[in-house]
């Protein structure tokens, strides 16, 4: 009777231990999954702004510097995706973001160059390729917030070492200008750059 | 962290209760079958004395033959149900978008399947005015997300956004799946009921014969059997009514957790509450939504028993829950989202983790 009172402790502990470990893999699998998923959407970023920015150029001679600064962040960003570091990456891309959310609203104050269809097509994909880079990334925290959370159970935290798992590091915002809080000016003013 | 504690609370809450819904659910349908064949067993078992095997009630085919009726329904749904739908509403797919509008159509569709984790569904436009939507198909791989012309027309971005949201959260919790089984198991139930009770109409049937011979053995065990049976048969006589409930109940804690699949996905959960007041506010009729289907909408496209209505009939009726009801609990979430505090602070706090 005793006998098979530890035989049965020790079947629901392999099967516990089966259980977390495959669970620990299949989540590091998702991690893995999600950041490709990030890659994707940075690089239909890349390739979309030459396009862009090829449309807005001539109706926007004067804006050269909004132009430049979104021209020089993508190739930074290019440069930092390849070395596959998390956080270069972000900052990289944090960068893009803001140079490209100027050249948005810059956009808006030329109703001529709205009124275009090819500028409005690309706004919405912009919006739209803008909209999966910060859902890919949710996707990403979300899913390495899990995988951290279960390695950093009490349980589960047994076998992290045995599924070769180690903390993930979540996308973070680096540049500290992204942090702060927008300065809107609704003085009937025309704009300053 | 309390915003993301909150709505991932309200998950699991939602997933807990569908969970006891779901499993008594089918303990009822078990009763239901093979509940019978049991008592059948006791009975059989009480008349043929203790010695013998001949005559007892061992294969329990009342159960399996309810299973199996069920699992036919089922295969059907599960195979044809999807795209029948679809046609049957006159829908267009859309493989590359013509328009603008479909364009951000798409490029939504594919927001939500990457916050959602996702593959694409495959997009149907459904050229009526109302706005509505819904999600159909029983496989992750091959689900199918359909919008009408009118939800383009009358809400923003954001909210369509919010719409599409819930609908990918259908599909990832795999709810057509299980509306289609528990449709089955609806069905299968009123088929029998209905057949069962022409036949003692017209005098003579097999369970007559059978409660006769069990009430014979007049000792203890004779009368648990027929209590049992009595039970077993006011059961049945109020099974349609009991599994239509049950499903509806079933259905609307699935409509509550897509909610908040959606507040999830875009992290908005004022935009849903928008476009279902939106959705709501509607005064076009839909003409290309068959009735059948409405529960499988984001809301109830015929207004039947919409927002006012709470009450006992109400919970036997109603493919949803009150929208009021939806947009107070979306309410709830967004505001506790809108502190800028909570916002920029999460992000720190996860970074710790």
């Amino acid at each position: 009777m005793f006998g098979f009172l530890i035989l049965a402790l020790v079947v629901v502990f392999v099967l516990y231990a089966v259980s977390s470990y495959n669970r620990l893999i299949s989540l590091k699998n998702q991690v893995a999954n999600a950041w490709k998923q990030i890659d994707v959407q940075l690089k239909r970023r890349h390739d979309l702004i030459p396009n862009l920015i090829n449309t807005v150029k001539g109706a926007m001679n004067f804006e050269k510097d909004t132009l430049e600064a979104v021209v020089s962040a993508r190739n930074k960003a290019i440069s930092a995706s390849t070395t596959g570091n998390v956080a270069a990456t972000a900052a990289a891309e944090g960068q893009l973001t803001g140079a490209l959310s100027r050249l948005l609203a810059v956009v808006e104050a030329y109703p001529d160059l709205k009124a275009t269809g090819n500028v409005a097509q690309l706004q919405e994909e912009l919006t739209g390729t803008e909209n999966k880079i910060g859902f890919s990334r949710q996707l990403y925290n979300d899913t390495a917030t899990q995988y951290n959370t279960a390695q950093q159970n009490f349980p589960t935290m047994l076998f992290a070492g045995m599924a070769g798992a180690s903390p993930a590091t979540l996308w973070e915002i680096t540049d500290d200008g992204e942090r702060a809080v927008p300065n809107v000016d609704l003085s009937m003013n025309t704009p300053a750059k | 962290m309390t915003t993301a504690g909150n709505l991932f609370a309200q998950q699991e809450a939602n997933r807990k209760a569908s969970r006891r819904l779901v499993a008594g659910f089918v303990l009822f349908i078990a009763w239901l079958g093979f509940g019978g064949d049991f008592i059948w067993y006791l009975a059989s078992r009480n008349a043929a004395g203790p010695d013998t095997y001949s005559g007892v009630h061992i294969f329990p085919g009342l159960g399996l033959f309810l299973l199996m009726i069920a699992g036919g329904m089922a295969w059907w749904g599960y195979n044809f149900g999807a795209t029948s739908l679809i046609k049957a509403t006159g829908a267009r797919e859309i493989d590359t978008p013509a328009t603008d509008q479909e364009r951000q159509l798409v490029n939504i569709v594919e927001e939500m399947s990457i916050a959602a984790g996702a593959t694409k569904p495959h997009i149907w436009l459904v050229p009526d005015a109302a706005p509505n939507a819904f999600a159909t198909g029983v496989h992750l791989g091959d689900a199918h997300l359909a919008v009408t012309q009118g939800l383009l027309d009358t809400l923003n971005r954001e909210e369509i956004q919010a719409v599409v949201g819930h609908e990918m959260g259908h599909i990832v919790n795999l709810d057509v799946r299980l509306m289609t089984l528990l449709t089955a198991l609806v069905g299968v139930v009123a088929l029998i009921h209905n057949n069962a009770f022409r036949v003692m109409r017209f005098g003579g049937s097999g369970g007559r014969s059978r409660s006769r011979s069990s009430s014979k053995g007049g000792d203890g065990m004779g009368i648990v059997i027929v209590v049992l049976l009595v039970v077993w048969i006011i059961s049945w006589i109020i099974a349609p009514l009991v599994t239509r409930y049950m499903a509806m109940k079933v259905g609307r804690s699935r409509e509550f957790l897509a909610d908040t699949m959606s507040a999830q996905f875009t992290r908005n959960p004022a935009a849903l509450a928008q476009a279902l007041e939106k959705i709501g506010g509607s005064t076009v009729k839909p003409k290309m939504i068959p009735k059948s289907s409405a529960q499988l909408c984001i809301a109830d496209p015929y207004h039947s028993v919409w927002g006012d209505r709470e009450g006992k009939f109400a919970d036997l009726m109603a493919t949803h829950p009150p929208l009021r009801e939806r947009v107070r609990r979306l309410r709830e979430m967004a505001y506790q989202n809108a502190g800028t505090g909570d916002s920029l602070h999460s992000p720190l706090i996860m970074s710790e983790a």
